[in-house]
């Protein structure tokens, strides 16, 4: 439905898109994640004709955005980051710009009851969108997108600022819409995208780090092996043990104390569980656990252990070629990391460079 | 197009914007008239088109400071340059949208003529009138609403230009005075004259130079109710110009 084929764009000097392609079939719900600034607005701009793509190719249904825009924007429903809201007319005149606006060749008053329907802003219909709560203006956003029932549906960051509950409501609502649209949405929050989409797209310095079924990217992160534990005992004496104790990577006091209990941070090796080991030990040497949680994974986490995923499905070939590079699957890990601040920072000193000349 | 055409229709009289022009337009064009023809106990109407068009300096802006600002503003401009609509379109769309409330105040204003005609009427009672026209000309009236328009159509488009170039109404606003202020006050620059009636700009190519950028001085052969080609095409084109420059600058922007 959705093709992108070596998408570059630049900002001057400034790359924010390099070398993005990825697909996205009829009726999937396919999440961009990223952090801030790694170029997925971007990506969402050129496939929505907003801006235009230094290089490469972008294609709905066929439809090339460049050379046909207005045949592939008939086809897209957009919200961009800041939904686009006229604050001084009514939800209604709102909607019935965006009906006249998309040439929605539709029934007018059924098709707009039935979007109100579906995102729930029957009862604000006649309000001035100044007056409307956040999540209110956000889902008057998504009835826009969805005016003329677009095939591809197009979300930027569709929860930001949002509250709890709004954003378990709105993503409700775009995994039903996930069922007759094909629906494309950006955040940098992963539990929205694991709950929402079918595969994800990670994207990091305007490249694609990863690009996976939902589960395999759960999977991987749920092999968090990272823990905070507070132990009462003597600091040095508990910390020795731990870095003594087998299957323990890595183990470090932080500066926290709760009356005689200190939180240690332990990291365990790949694929061992050392909870309950660790529960025996302390109480053999009479220290109490007073508690144990699990550290999430951040995004960078979360690239390392994709990519490091990705990567384990390699061939042999590739695998005996690092070892005998000497390297070993923390460094590579980190690697990864150093490499995509290598190359933002070798552009930016090429930019530099390039500068002087230009002056000449 | 026609989408945003109506959009900014009602733009105009949902916000306040709209009836502050007509409003201030309105008032002022009657009190320009009565001054300059009833209390001057004239028939011409020349000095109160002349007014008329310095008072644009500062009503033009009203009408289209906000055009593009606003838009870029609220970042609702991507809603319109991600709909099926073309570039051209929304720009069209728009400018239509401003020249409509424009030529809308213009034509309503026409009613101030209507005394001049009752005197007019009234003094030729019992006159002779095989030898002299009393009461006002219609083709310098007729002559000189039709160069106001293609006069205004032209700086709105300015104006259009300056609010796309803009993300802030207010600086939409006083760049838009300026660019006017200037465009129609180059003219008077040519006219002043030193103590001994030489003028005071001395070299005649720059005087034609002037005078020919000048919005102003195209105007003088429609209000003598002549219809001049050459001025109706400089200000046509002048609209042309700018709107051109005005999709230019939404171009390049995706592009950047």
């Amino acid at each position: 439905m959705i093709r992108i084929e070596h998408l570059v764009k630049n900002y001057g000097a400034n790359c924010a898109v390099d070398d993005i392609s990825f697909e996205v079939g009829e009726g999937e719900i396919v999440g961009l994640l990223g952090p801030n600034g790694a170029g997925k607005s971007t990506t969402m701009n050129i496939l929505t004709g907003y801006l235009s793509s230094t290089s490469g190719k972008a294609t709905v249904a066929g439809i090339d955005i460049l050379s046909d825009p207005l045949g592939a924007k008939k086809l897209i429903g957009y919200l961009p980051e800041q939904p686009p809201l006229y604050l001084d007319m009514t939800v209604e005149e709102y909607l019935n710009f965006n009906y006249e606006l998309k040439g929605c060749k539709l029934d007018r008053v059924p098709h707009l009851e039935q979007i109100c329907d579906t995102v729930r802003i029957r009862d604000v219909y006649r309000r001035v969108i100044r007056n409307l709560s956040k999540g209110y203006r956000q889902r008057v956003g998504i009835a826009q997108a969805l005016v003329g029932n677009p095939k591809v549906i197009i979300f930027d960051e569709p929860t930001v600022g949002l509250d709890p509950k709004q954003i378990i409501e709105i993503r409700n609502l775009i995994r039903s819409l996930g069922k007759e649209h094909t629906v494309i949405l950006s955040t940098h929050i992963l539990q929205e995208v694991q709950a929402v989409c079918d595969r994800i797209v990670i994207i990091n310095k305007g490249k694609i780090v990863a690009n996976e079924k939902t589960e395999n990217i759960s999977n991987a992160v749920e092999q968090s092996r990272r823990f905070n534990a507070r132990i009462c005992g003597p600091q040095k004496e508990v910390l020795a043990a731990l870095r003594g104790m087998s299957g323990v990577a890595y183990a470090e006091a932080l500066a926290e104390r709760d009356g005689d209990a200190f939180t240690y941070t332990v990291e365990s090796e790949r694929g061992v569980d050392i909870r309950k080991k660790l529960f025996y030990l302390l109480a053999e040497r009479g220290w109490a656990l007073v508690g144990l949680e699990s550290l999430g994974m951040n995004l960078e986490d979360i690239f390392i252990s994709v990519v490091d995923q990705s990567e384990e499905k390699k061939t042999r070939a590739a695998r005996g070629e690092r070892r005998r590079r000497g390297a070993d699957r923390t460094s590579a890990e980190r690697e990864i990391g150093a490499g995509l601040y290598e190359d933002a920072k070798r552009q930016r000193e090429e930019a530099a460079a390039r500068e002087p000349d230009d002056e000449e | 197009m026609l989408a945003i055409y109506r959009k900014e229709m009602r733009s105009y009289f949902i916000n306040p914007i709209g009836y502050v022009y007509l409003g201030v337009f309105l008032v002022f064009s009657a009190l320009l008239f009565c001054y300059t023809t009833l209390n001057a106990g004239t028939y011409s109407t020349s000095t109160y088109f002349t007014f008329l068009i310095i008072s644009f300096v500062i009503l033009i802006p009203i009408l289209t400071m906000r055009l593009f600002a606003e838009e870029r503003k609220l970042r609702t401009e991507q809603l319109l340059l991600t709909a099926p609509v073309t570039i051209t379109g929304m720009v069209l769309g728009k400018y239509l949208a401003a020249l409509t409330i424009y030529v809308g105040g213009i034509l309503v204003s026409c009613v101030n003529f209507i005394p001049l005609y009752i005197i007019g009427a009234a003094e030729r009672a019992g006159e002779d009138m095989s030898l002299t026209h009393i009461g006002p000309v219609t083709g310098e009236i007729v002559g000189s609403l039709f160069a106001v328009i293609l006069l205004g159509a032209a700086l709105i488009a300015v104006g259009t230009l300056i609010s796309a170039l803009t993300e802030n109404q207010l600086s939409a606003a006083i760049i838009t005075i300026g660019v006017i202020a200037v465009m129609i006050l180059l003219n008077v620059f040519n006219r002043l004259t030193d103590s001994d009636g030489q003028p005071l700009i001395g070299s005649y190519a720059v005087r034609f130079v002037l005078d020919w950028i000048s919005v102003m001085s195209r105007f003088g052969n429609f209000s003598n109710g002549i219809f001049d080609y050459a001025a109706l095409f400089y200000y046509l084109s002048i609209t042309f110009v700018f709107l051109f420059l005005t999709v230019r600058v939404y171009e390049k922007r995706r592009w950047g």
